[in-house]
């Protein structure tokens, strides 16, 4: 694949992102500066005006790199990506999260391990070396890591992270695999990945870093448990 | 990449197989194994019996060892937080400069 004809298209879910869509919009075009690629942004109707301050940044960037595709009201992540993907014009998607947990620093590297290995997919992962987590505290971590394990022991998926969401897909593995995942947030990412790799579709992975910026709300409690151990023995099942 | 145990028909049956079947088939290899050694009588009935039992709790220590040496090597990065620090600082002049709202959070 040639280097120079290919383009990135970034699809950024939003959803009362006012600060944080500026702040990683800069970032992108700071750590992209000769790559081909446009941000889509698919917003579901924050009413905190992030839709306005996507229009400001459209005025200083240019229409053509900042597309915003908005939904009416909060409609969940799978769709949204499936959403962002039918206004998207580059060979290659790349998805990740608005809030700064993903930062942008680390495209050039989703790039650049997909030109040497030739991927379909390339996933950002944290717990190998070189990558890593900031601000959780010790019973996040062991929560972390047991579901790790178990998820490995199950579903033997060939990646080391597998709710992780900043990921570099092939446009055409993306249409394919995400018009057989149904299932909701984080599992979602977990059958995401798990049925590419089914597929046989060829899978990288680099290390990233994660600062957790939703302090305190992301609490692990029984319901949340439960709901993971359904999505395993869905993936167990049915992949 | 050609692996000739894997023929064609045998990549077949892997591709499509769910995993949980897989994993029942792995069972069903292990309690065969298991079955035979208990026909076999190589080693003491009285302990082929309790292998079953060894097999589950060397298991679940090993699950039990991967979450704790997991969790000691858990890879942090205290100063990522910094650095993004100085990232929102650099944005935030940039984009005030030019003109984007970013007053509020």
């Amino acid at each position: 694949m040639d280097a120079e004809t290919n383009k990135y298209s970034i699809i950024v879910p939003t959803y009362n992102e006012r600060l944080n869509i500026a702040l990683i919009v800069y970032l992108i075009f700071k750590h992209l500066r000769d790559v081909d690629f446009e941000i889509i942004v698919v917003d579901d109707g924050s009413p905190d005006g992030t839709q306005e301050i996507v229009k400001q940044l459209q005025k200083l960037y240019g229409e053509d790199r900042i597309l915003l595709r908005p939904r009416a009201k909060k409609l969940g992540l799978g769709t949204a990506y499936i959403h962002g993907l039918k206004h998207a014009s580059g060979n290659f998607v790349v998805i990740m999260d608005a809030d700064l947990s993903h930062h942008p620093k680390y495209l050039p590297s989703f790039i650049k391990k997909q030109l040497e290995t030739g991927a379909s997919i390339v996933t950002g992962t944290r717990y190998v070396t070189g990558g890593g987590v900031h601000g959780w505290n010790l019973m996040r971590k062991l929560t972390s890591r047991g579901a790790n394990v178990l998820a490995q022991t199950l579903l033997w998926p060939g990646v080391s992270d597998l709710t992780g969401s900043f990921r570099l897909y092939k446009k055409s593995v993306l249409e394919d695999v995400i018009s057989s995942c149904v299932s909701k947030g984080y599992v979602f990412q977990m059958e995401m990945i798990v049925r590419a790799s089914r597929k046989g579709y060829h899978i990288e992975e680099v290390p990233i870093t994660f600062v957790d910026r939703v302090f305190g709300s992301s609490k692990l409690g029984g319901s949340e448990i439960v709901e993971y151990l359904k999505g395993l023995i869905y993936l167990m099942v049915t992949t | 990449m050609a692996d000739p145990f894997m023929t064609p028909e045998l990549v077949f049956i892997a591709n499509s197989m769910k995993h949980v079947l897989k994993l029942l088939s792995l069972l069903v290899v292990i309690s065969a194994l298991w079955i035979g050694l208990l026909q076999a009588s190589i080693i003491p009935q009285s302990h082929t019996w309790l292998l079953p039992i060894y097999f589950i709790v060397s298991l679940g220590c090993y699950g039990l060892l991967m979450v704790g040496v997991g969790l000691m090597r858990f890879p942090t990065c205290p100063q990522e937080a910094l650095l993004l620090q100085q990232d929102i600082a650099e944005a935030k002049d940039f984009l005030k400069q030019k003109g984007v709202d970013v007053g509020s959070d």
